[in-house]
């Protein structure tokens, strides 16, 4: 991961361990990446245990197995899989598009369900925003093989050359006897086709998107129908014969290991049937920890049991974390002035050679930005439920982001090889990066095995989410620049404060996002913007050392850093006397200082400025100096994810420091087309309103703990300050990206550039302190 | 303890303890499961009931508490005409994301309209400041509230 050197190779790293196999497969194959896929897919005997199983069709209408992505029944239903977990962000019915926009489908004729677990499927997770730039030209090819499976069958049916054959929505026609059939008539003759060969789906011709029927319309999300009915379609709503609730109390500091429980007392608590130590997995702090389960029919029960346990702790060396300490730390470095190491280490790049300029330039500024910890806190608590069984297998049912990792680790810790582990992916309430990690999935696995191989669901109360997330990591950016006699930004160094190992074997490698250097998603690029931009820049690191569990947190690394730079940056242009859009454009549209990294553009800066023109076009941000003392608008980019944002935030702040959103305008480019726009704008708005709700929100710890324990102290933003928002997509000649993600870093930067125009105040800390934010007429 | 319950117009045997939480005996006794657990302490709404027609959180409702009472979950809530058209309203908007919390968004919609037909943007954030999405959807939350209502959708807050 440190050698990573541009933000393209990065979003590369974000997926995940199966995810690098499966590439470092299809190299080794020599097939093409996507191409390879769509064959195992095509190809793969769809009865063999996965794919869009007949014997779960409707009684009416048998469904007649295209390959593991289409059946079809006979009455023309088309049963579509949605191969990837649906954890909010709305794939369930987005991927399915891709494949019946393909095979010329009428959407009304389509259902869809959630996939099995398969291998063939490959890449079955939600993170990095990944899910469609990986599945943009796949699942189109796998629509495009499935219909033309469709027109050899007609083709044999009508004994004519499948080439004079045409399809409109769900049919087949052979314009030159005017015959038709519909996808259903042909449905068990294409299920006999043999599937068509790589070289066919290669030259497969995929649709004019002037033609498309069904991507770039508003498609509603699949569930919801299901949802506001209440239906039990959550993780935490299934239920299987025999089934036992779980409840794991855990040490409260991170790696503690339990010393004593009066199991016999435990016991003896009303709806505890069941009591045992679970023992720590692994060295690690990712996966399963020390901790007493405590097993029954009822969850309330064992929850209140939990407070009663009489539990002794031995807290180790992690009861020393302290927040105040982490702050006393932070500052220490700062002060001593030189990082531990430097991030950046090419020409210009020499932390003494750059700190020299920034001293000799016309005007030197500084100033310290820091962010703290945050929860991922998704609604629906951690739960998974499982069955190790007694022939030696075991069943897994769980609201995730991808069992990738977690089976990985189950297999490590119960020797159970994943051929053996049977996998449900069941719709989570909200992931956030939180449901990749194989922790709770890990707990339930040992759970059902102490327990007699029974089957049991895990549920972690808020509590235990609060206090055991895998926290998004807190970190601290000390700038200076220097501005030349021109007004010009010259040279920028940033000495980065952030979190580290001290005990490596507390890192469990195989987590996404793990390096050697720093806590999990705990790093910087060293390509973090503007280091291409001008000619001098120095990207330095130290590292306070703590054992920490973090993890990825919607936009990870971005959420943090964007706020330090972007906002460092609108520091830049008041000491330079230049508007902050204007000093943006400047940097975005000049020459590059010097190469990136790794040689190549880290990203397209004229999509980035094309994006920042608009969003000031949109908010009217050249009127903004009209706006009265106390409201205020901000501007920030970010790229991430392989998505560009700019936004337009605008703040009202009372004299008491009340700080009301507004609106922010939101101008995105992810690629020549937005495949379901009511899918887009809604995770666009939602990533906003998040944004701002992380500018209110922290962890802190004390004596080892973290102190927040539930939504009383750890708020999540509400209704009243939810903003209003303008999202507008600027529509490039690029593939499709993700939008799970970039919507949201430049918010944070935008609120706070606003509110430094209402009050003459920056922030530079988060969380926002409204008192702080006082001001006078 | 064997109680008497009346959930959804049905009449509902249960032998709990009776401090145990509405929200345990709805899920797992009586098996409506489309009340959810999000915090156990009243703090984000996921499991807003309706009890004789008022906004209850289930989680920390003594189930014994609710015995004489009408208890309204997401599962009945479709059987009113309001309740149907807020409903309606949900998917019109296409609100959700990951859906977790809007059955009790939908159950602290469907009361607020109850009492206040036509709201204003005011008595939205009124009613609905207790009913947290950690997905955001709140603009369309209001947004489908307001349709529901049959009020022009627009946010008429300042900005």
């Amino acid at each position: 991961m440190s050698a990573t050197t541009n933000h393209d190779v990065a979003n590369i790293v974000e997926v995940d361990a199966s995810r690098r196999r499966f590439l470092k497969l299809s190299a080794a194959a020599g097939g093409g990446l996507l191409l390879s896929m769509t064959v195992a897919c095509v190809t793969g005997d769809p009865t063999d245990g996965g794919g869009a199983k007949s014997a779960e069709a409707a009684a009416n209408a048998p469904l007649h197995d295209i390959n593991i992505f289409v059946a079809i029944a006979s009455d023309g239903t088309i049963r579509i899989m949605a191969k990837n977990p649906e954890v909010g962000q709305g794939i369930k019915t987005m991927l399915p598009m891709l494949i019946a926009e393909e095979m010329d489908a009428d959407w009304s004729d389509v259902e869809i369900e959630t996939a099995s677990v398969d291998p063939r499927y490959t890449a079955q997770q939600a993170a990095g925003s990944y899910s469609t730039p990986s599945n943009w030209v796949a699942l189109r090819q796998m629509g495009g093989a499935t219909r033309w499976m469709l027109m050899q069958a007609a083709a044999k049916k009508w004994s004519v050359a499948a080439a004079e054959l045409s399809t409109g929505p769900s049919l087949v026609r052979h314009a030159a006897t005017g015959r038709e059939a519909t996808y259903g008539e042909l449905a068990a003759l294409a299920a006999d086709v043999p599937a068509p060969d790589s070289a066919t789906i290669e030259a497969l011709k995929l649709k004019d998107p002037a033609n498309y029927r069904i991507i770039g319309k508003d498609v509603k999300q699949w569930d919801s129908p299901k949802i506001v009915r209440g239906e039990p379609i959550f993780g935490i709503d299934v239920v299987v014969p025999g089934l036992q609730y779980a409840f794991f109390a855990k040490c409260p500091v991170f790696g503690g290991k339990l010393k004593s429980v009066d199991l016999a007392a435990a016991k003896a608590l009303p709806g505890v049937s069941d009591a045992f130590v679970v023992r720590q997995a692994t060295p690690d702090i990712f996966g399963l920890l020390d901790g007493v389960a405590l097993v029954g029919p009822d969850w309330w029960p064992l929850k209140e049991a939990s407070g009663k346990l009489n539990i002794e702790w031995e807290e180790g060396s992690g009861a020393n974390y302290s927040t105040a300490e982490f702050d006393q730390k932070a500052d220490a470095f700062r002060a001593s002035g030189k990082p531990q190491s430097m991030l950046t280490a090419g020409a210009g790049e020499a932390w003494d050679d750059v700190n020299n300029a920034i001293d000799s330039a016309s005007k030197t500024i500084e100033a310290s930005y820091s962010y703290p910890f945050l929860p991922h806190v998704p609604m629906e608590p951690m739960n998974t439920t499982a069955h190790v069984k007694d022939d030696g297998t075991i069943e897994i049912w769980s609201p995730t982001q991808g069992f990738g990792p977690a089976l990985a680790y189950i297999t490590a810790v119960t020797g159970v090889p994943t051929e053996k582990i049977k996998c449900h992916m069941i719709r989570a309430g909200g992931g956030f990066g939180r449901r990749g990690a194989p922790d709770y999935m890990m707990e339930a696995v040992a759970i059902s095995k102490q327990a007699g191989n029974i089957p049991v669901k895990l549920l972690w109360s808020r509590e235990d989410d609060v206090q055991h997330d895998l926290y998004r990591c807190g970190g601290y950016h000390n700038f200076r620049a220097g501005i030349d006699s021109n007004g010009k930004l010259a040279a920028l160094s940033n000495h980065f404060v952030t979190f580290g190992f001290s005990d490596k074997s507390k890192v469990w490698a195989a987590t996404p996002g793990a390096n050697d250097k720093t806590l999990v998603w705990a790093d910087m690029l060293p390509g973090e913007f503007p280091a291409t931009f001008i000619p001098a820049t120095a990207y330095g690191q130290s590292v306070i050392q703590a054992n920490i569990p973090t993890g990825a947190l919607r936009a990870p690394r971005a959420n943090g850093h964007c706020f330090a730079y972007q906002s460092f940056l609108d520091e830049v242009a008041e000491a330079s006397g230049k508007d902050p859009l204007d000093l943006r454009m400047e940097l975005l549209t000049g020459p590059l200082a010097k190469e990136p990294p790794s040689g190549k553009p880290a990203f397209s800066p004229k999509r980035m400025a094309d994006c920042l023109r608009l969003v000031a076009d949109r908010s009217g941000w050249s009127n903004r100096k009209v706006l009265p003392k106390g409201t205020g608008m901000g501007i920030a980019f970010y790229y991430c994810q392989r998505g560009y944002f700019a936004h337009v935030a605008k703040v009202k702040v009372e004299q008491s420091g009340k700080v009301t959103v507004q609106k922010v305008w939101a101008v995105g480019d992810v690629g020549s087309q937005i495949i379901n726009p009511t899918g887009a704008l809604n995770q666009c708005q939602g990533s906003i309103v998040d944004g701002v709700g992380q500018l209110f929100q922290k962890i802190t710890f004390d004596k080892g703990r973290t102190q927040q324990s539930n939504f009383y102290d750890m708020p999540l933003i509400r209704i009243t300050d939810a903003c209003q928002i303008d999202v507008h997509f600027n529509i490039t000649d690029n593939p499709p990206t993700g939008l799970g993600e970039p919507a949201l870093p430049p918010v944070l930067p935008a609120v706070c550039g606003a509110i430094f125009q209402a009050t003459g105040k920056r922030v530079r800390r988060l969380p926002i302190v409204p008192a702080d934010l006082r001001w006078t007429m | 303890m064997a109680l008497t319950l009346n959930v959804n117009g049905k009449t509902h045997s249960v032998d709990v303890a009776g401090e145990m939480p509405l929200l345990w005996v709805l899920r797992d006794k009586i098996d409506l499961k489309g009340t959810k657990f999000g915090c156990g302490v009243a703090a984000c709404g996921a499991c807003t009931v309706h009890i004789d027609d008022k906004v209850a959180r289930a989680c920390v409702t003594p189930v014994s508490s609710v015995v004489g009472k009408r208890v309204t979950t997401i599962e009945g809530i479709g059987a009113t005409p309001l309740g149907q058209n807020v409903q309606k309203a949900w998917l019109d908007v296409d609100v959700l994301q990951c859906g977790y919390c809007q059955a009790g968004q939908i159950m602290a919609t469907t009361a607020l309209l109850q009492s206040k037909p036509k709201p204003t943007d005011e008595d939205i954030d009124a009613a609905m400041q207790g009913n947290a999405c950690r997905c955001a959807t709140y603009v369309r939350i209001r947004a489908a509230i307001k349709r529901a209502a049959g009020l022009p959708i627009t946010d008429t807050r300042e900005a």
